[in-house]
């Protein structure tokens, strides 16, 4: 079936299949920043946002998005670059198939909630798997670009 | 691999309740998530989110939650945070993370009875009610007791009340289905207890609560929990042992109720 | 020192954390064939029939292979170097499959759904046998594994094929039996370690395709391209130098990347069609049949005199290989080799025991790599020894612990290079607040808070095996380029050594452009694996760097007319110490590679290996809280003080620290194995299998007592692995003294603990 969805601001029409996931239609579509994890929707690598609402986009069916908004990393590339800028000062972006999922779950927190605490921005993140940093530097790399004053040093 | 050869948005529900039932391999997707674990040959999907069904509404008599609310929304919604404690949210925030909480419903997860579900136990415990299509309005207990049939949930019903409750579960990581969880509520005198992820689905322990709501005395807290321990079946899978899930379900029916009686 | 510990961000990094195109699948020809295995639903059969025609008739189905259609080379998939002390016990397709996911039918076909459809079609008549499911029951079991005649082994490894053994191994000095005797207190400790998953973020995946020349062109996500290429020339019987092999960007690898899983059946393909062809694995072909960690038992012995010193340590082992013996002798010795030096006041060693087959996924490197299974069960059982002496358990190390400068009965004469393990154990108890909290309060509502230890030793590359080659040239407009073999799977060893690069030619490391790996271009280096890249490949980085500084210094001395001596180096120029007469490095590149009349371009060469593999070590420290009545463990909060020599790159390092104590965490508290009765991975998804989640973890805190190791670049040791080793043995401790039970079995689930608890 044709569908209409607005990709990252501009209008863009697809051939997609009824079982079709959005995770696979965005990277057939040349979307880098979607990478897949797990296959049960559970490790938060794919995580877009739907109408600006961050969302596991291989849990949704590519369909269900016709005529809805999609953000992907592509969208908000500055503001991207700018908190990887910091995760990469941090070294916590490591080998980063996991990052741009975890850069997009960061920047809906970002508008979602005012002044998290530590505890808020991991309950937030809890969907977010990496298995290489251990999370820890991840959260100095939260905490330094919104600011958040360290309730504790980390090191 | 699930497949879906056609793919129906109707506009109301009755055209939807229509399409469903008018093959065998019809079939309603929630928030398609689970969907995709499965290896469903689907006719024909019906998609229920043109129906107007994901809302949280403060109803003179009840709460009442569309079919096509998220998790999230549930989650985050004052409305469901400032009654009963919060147990409705607070059953749905352990799962797995937000943006999987974006997507999957409450009309799906309670339509499908999942033995796993944390948001069926704090809703049995709750007294809700579920709208149904073609059923009508019965209470959970009830729909969850019967034979699983073809139908279309609209709504969940919470009556607005003083009740007290809280919502207790065991994970190993957090992420993880519950091993078991709980949900004890209190009205005045009446108690409900209410324990699922057996592994099966959820259940009232009748019992229990019966005699916890006649006579009530601090002394007598661990007696419920074994009343409620030893009326319920327990099952065992790769999280627990039947064994285990039976001894923690007293710990927990405990803690819930002492948490209950701490309610102001 | 100007870039020597330094936190620079990794040169990769912002590409890979924005999502541009890098990685392998990334790369791959949007007209590739899609790869598929069909695979066996049971642990242990014989292919008797197998008919693809109905298959092969689909419209886009490229082509399909069984065991009848592929070479009859056995060979191995481990990761090491020529002449591989594992097995070859595999052919691309048997006849026999030995486990369930074992390979039975390649697909190549236009698009997935094809290949899948066609999969469907394939009729495979099997005859099952009974299958060898529990490892214990492996030595002599009815059904024998590998019955195959051309088995070989390039070592004597101890295989006995017909007793389901792959190795036997055995190593002792003085004579355990008669220490222990004379031993005032004995302790004894059986530990169980599972089969951990790598779960690196990116799964398996490869492409390929034939060059411009005709040659087959292989793009996988490996840390061992040199070996690969080694692997597909065995296997498929054509000339390595027909053959390139590239790795691009990796997502992860913690070892399970150290072993060609995926790159054959690509390889394949394409060299019959002619055609490019990709292989993605899903997440339960990733968990399911790939590799993983060693399953081991270890039984530990202790011996200790009157005054606390240890006098005897014997370790009798069980390893699990499962279906193929990649890594199997190796991954088992390295426990021994690991766990014996690291007490030093023994009067006996022992080591010994049994890797075995089994029907189940074969077992591979993994960070640690038998030195995680070996730490857990060594400190296990000087924790247990500790209480039975009454001693502080981080006196009895401080007691028994080889320093620096000391030998150990197992070391060969060769004295420790470097070590601050002592001062890691004395930072580590203030950190975690030992004298405050040690070894347990009650913290209210049923719920106990306790602290628990573990110390660990790893090495730094292979001693006498691993060699890597490294090569740098000064190019026309004054810059470098370094090249490299080793594999940065994330680590950030790409950048290490470019500042290791950058620090000798006293320039910076913009100026050093970083080319990994390609085995057309790259020079020799077996991989990055077994904790090597730091150490050994950085020793040779640092000799090319200087090898081209002297031709630098010496070109510009000829062009200044003066001799080498003469001058000086800053990195931007050559000066003359007398005249102060000046030549820029960009003027000596343009001479040199531009001129005439003799002049070349400058390249540094090195090659480097190393006699000694210097461990590094790490002081755990675990702080729980246990609910008493759930049996739940809560991980409070974590400190590791690491030895790893000199830091290169303190961010780097640090998150290498932390991500490794995750992963044994993990392994400690959640990450659970399962089969079914007949021989079924269960735990073949992230809903099943859990990693550790950011809530599960607690604080997690990394310091470094840094060291100086001479033999290493800088004083460097390695990190890779090391940081994996502690949290289990610690945090098992920590369980202990807070509810008195000591679980030896990973993971401790709650139910384990509350069970436990029920019994005393």
């Amino acid at each position: 079936m044709q569908i209409e969805i607005i990709l990252n601001g501009k209008k863009v029409a697809m051939n997609v299949k009824n079982d079709e996931y959005l995770a696979d239609t965005l990277r057939a579509h040349g979307v880098s920043s979607v990478r897949k994890g797990c296959d049960t929707t559970c490790c938060g690598l794919c995580t877009i946002w739907i109408e600006e609402k961050p969302v596991l986009s291989c849990a949704a069916l590519s369909i269900r998005a016709n005529g809805k908004s999609i953000t992907t990393m592509e969208g908000l590339y500055n503001e991207a670059e700018e908190f990887a800028q910091v995760l990469v000062a941090e070294g916590s972006e490591q080998c980063g198939f996991c990052s741009p999922g975890f850069i997009m779950t960061v920047l809906a927190m970002k508008r979602e909630l005012n002044n998290p605490t530590e505890e808020d921005i991991v309950h937030y993140l809890t969907g977010n798997l990496c298995r290489c940093t251990g999370y820890m530097g991840q959260l100095r790399a939260i905490k330094k670009y919104l600011g958040v004053m360290q309730h504790e040093p980390c090191r | 691999m699930f497949t879906i050869k056609e793919f129906a948005q109707p506009k109301t529900i009755e055209e939807a309740y229509n399409t469903l039932v008018s093959k065998r391999n019809n079939a309603v997707i929630g928030g398609s998530a689970f969907l995709r674990m499965g290896s469903k040959k689907i006719a024909t999907a019906v998609d229920l989110s043109k129906l107007g069904l994901n809302y949280i509404k403060d109803r003179a008599e009840h709460i009442e939650i569309g079919a096509s609310t998220t998790f999230r929304e549930i989650e985050t919604s004052p409305l469901l945070i400032n009654h009963f404690n919060g147990v409705v949210s607070n059953s749905v925030k352990h799962i797995i993370g937000i943006q999987f909480r974006n997507i999957v419903t409450i009309g799906a997860s309670v339509f499908s009875k999942y033995g796993f579900s944390d948001l069926i136990t704090a809703l049995l415990a709750l007294d809700a009610e579920v709208v149904l299509y073609q059923a009508g309005r019965m209470s959970l207990n009830d729909f969850l007791e019967r034979p699983y049939g073809r139908d279309i949930l609209i709504s969940v019903l919470i009556k607005k009340n003083q009740r007290q409750a809280s919502y207790q579960h065991l994970r190993n990581s957090i992420s993880d289905y519950p091993i078991i969880n709980v949900a004890v509520s209190r009205l005045d005198n009446q108690w409900n207890i209410a324990v699922g992820a057996r592994p099966q689905k959820a259940a009232i322990a009748k019992k229990a609560s019966e005699v916890l709501s006649n006579s009530f005395s601090l002394e007598h807290l661990e007696h419920y929990a074994d009343i409620a321990a030893e009326e319920l079946t327990f099952g065992s899978n790769e999280r627990g042992t039947a064994k285990y899930r039976q001894a923690m379900c007293k710990v927990l029916v405990k803690r819930a109720i002492m948490e209950v009686l701490l309610c102001k | 020192m100007s870039l020597v510990g330094k936190s620079i961000p990794k040169i990769d990094g912002m590409a890979i954390a924005t999502g541009k195109p890098v990685y392998t699948e990334d790369m791959a020809p949007p007209n590739a064939l899609v790869v598929k295995l069909l695979r066996s639903p049971h642990a242990f059969a014989r292919i008797k029939s197998i008919d693809t025609s109905k298959a092969e008739s689909i419209e886009n189905v490229e082509c399909i292979f069984t065991h009848k259609d592929v070479p009859k080379c056995r060979f191995t998939l481990a990761g090491q170097s020529y002449p591989e002390p594992s097995p070859y016990d595999r052919l691309i397709l048997d006849e026999i499959v030995r486990y369930a996911g074992d390979e039975v039918a390649i697909i190549a076909a236009a698009d997935e759904e094809t290949a899948e459809k066609a999969m469907k079609l394939i009729k495979v008549d099997y005859e099952v046998f009974e299958p060898v499911l529990d490892f214990e029951k492996a030595i002599d079991h009815p059904s024998i594994i590998h019955q195959e005649t051309d088995l070989h082994c390039n070592f004597d490894i101890g295989m006995q094929q017909e007793r389901n053994i792959v190795s036997c191994q055995k190593v002792e000095v003085g004579n355990v039996e008669e220490e222990l005797k004379k031993c005032h207190t004995v302790v004894e400790e059986t530990c169980y370690i599972q089969a951990q998953a790598h779960a690196m973020m990116e799964t398996y995946r490869a492409f390929s395709y034939l060059d411009h020349t005709g040659r087959l062109v292989v793009v996988s996500s490996t840390q061992i391209p040199f070996h690969v290429r080694r692997q597909l020339s065995r296997a498929l019987n054509i000339p390595a130098s027909k053959i390139r092999v590239i790795k691009p960007r990796i997502g992860g690898g913690f070892g399970g990347k150290q072993t060609g899983a995926v790159e054959i059946f690509t390889a394949l393909v394409t060299q019959t069609t002619g055609k490019p062809a990709k292989i993605i694995y899903d997440r339960k072909e990733t968990f399911s049949v790939t590799n993983s960690r060693h399953a081991m038992r270890l039984k530990v012995r202790l011996g200790a005199d009157k005054e606390g010193y240890i006098r005897a340590m014997d370790i009798q082992g069980l390893s699990d290989t499962g279906a193929y013996g990649e890594h199997a002798s190796t991954t088992f010795m390295v426990v021994g080799q690991k766990t014996l030096p690291l007490y030093n006041k023994t009067r006996a060693v022992r080591f010994m025991g049994n890797v075995v087959y089994t029907n189940k996924m074969p077992a591979g490197a993994f960070r640690g790599y038998g030195a995680t299974q070996g730490t857990f069960a060594l400190e296990t059982a000087v924790n247990k020894l500790a209480e039975r002496l009454n001693m502080d358990p981080t006196e009895v190390r401080l007691k028994n612990l080889i320093k620096e400068g000391e030998t150990s009965l197992v070391s060969g004469g060769i004295k420790l290079g470097s070590s601050t393990l002592h001062k890691c154990i004395a930072r580590g108890r203030e950190l975690i607040g030992w004298n405050d909290k040690y070894p347990r309060r009650e913290v209210g509502d049923n719920k106990v808070r306790a602290l628990g230890m573990a110390v660990t030793m790893q090495g730094s590359g292979i001693a006498n095996i691993d060699t890597a080659s490294a090569e740098i040239r000064l190019n026309d407009d004054g810059n470098f380029t370094l090249l490299i073999g080793s594999t940065d799977m994330g680590t950030g060893s790409d950048t290490i050594l470019s500042q290791m690069a950058a620090e000798v030619l006293e320039t910076s490391v913009e100026k050093i452009i970083v080319h990994a790996a390609d085995t057309d271009i790259s020079p020799y280096d077996p991989g990055s694996y077994a904790s090597s890249t730091t150490y050994v490949t950085g020793m040779a980085v640092v000799k090319a760097a200087e090898d081209l500084k002297k031709q630098i210094i010496e070109s510009g001395a000829r062009i200044l007319e003066v001799s080498a001596d003469e001058v000086e180096l800053d990195g931007q120029k050559i000066t003359t110490i007398n005249e102060g007469k000046t030549i820029s490095i960009e003027k000596i590149a343009e001479l040199q590679v531009l001129g005439f009349g003799g002049n070349r371009q400058l390249v540094g060469n090195a090659t480097h290996g190393s006699s000694i593999s210097p461990p590094p070590f790490i002081a755990g420290f675990a702080e729980v809280e246990v609910d008493k009545e759930t049996g739940k463990v809560k991980l409070i909060d974590y400190v590791a003080v690491v030895d790893c020599g000199t830091v290169i790159n303190p961010n780097l390092a640090t998150i290498q620290a932390e991500g490794g104590l995750v992963q044994g965490i993990g392994l400690a508290m959640y990450e659970d194995v399962r089969y079914d009765k007949v021989g079924r991975m269960t735990t073949n998804s992230f809903m099943q299998y859990k990693i550790p989640t950011r809530k599960d973890i607690g604080n997690i805190r990394v310091t470094f007592e840094e060291s100086f190791e001479p033999s290493g670049p800088f004083g460097a040791k390695s990190i890779g692995e090391v940081v994996i080793n502690t949290p289990a043995p610690a945090i098992i401790e920590a369980v202990y003294n807070a509810v008195g039970v000591r679980l030896t079995d990973l993971p401790i689930t709650p139910e384990k603990v509350f069970l436990a608890m029920q019994q005393i």
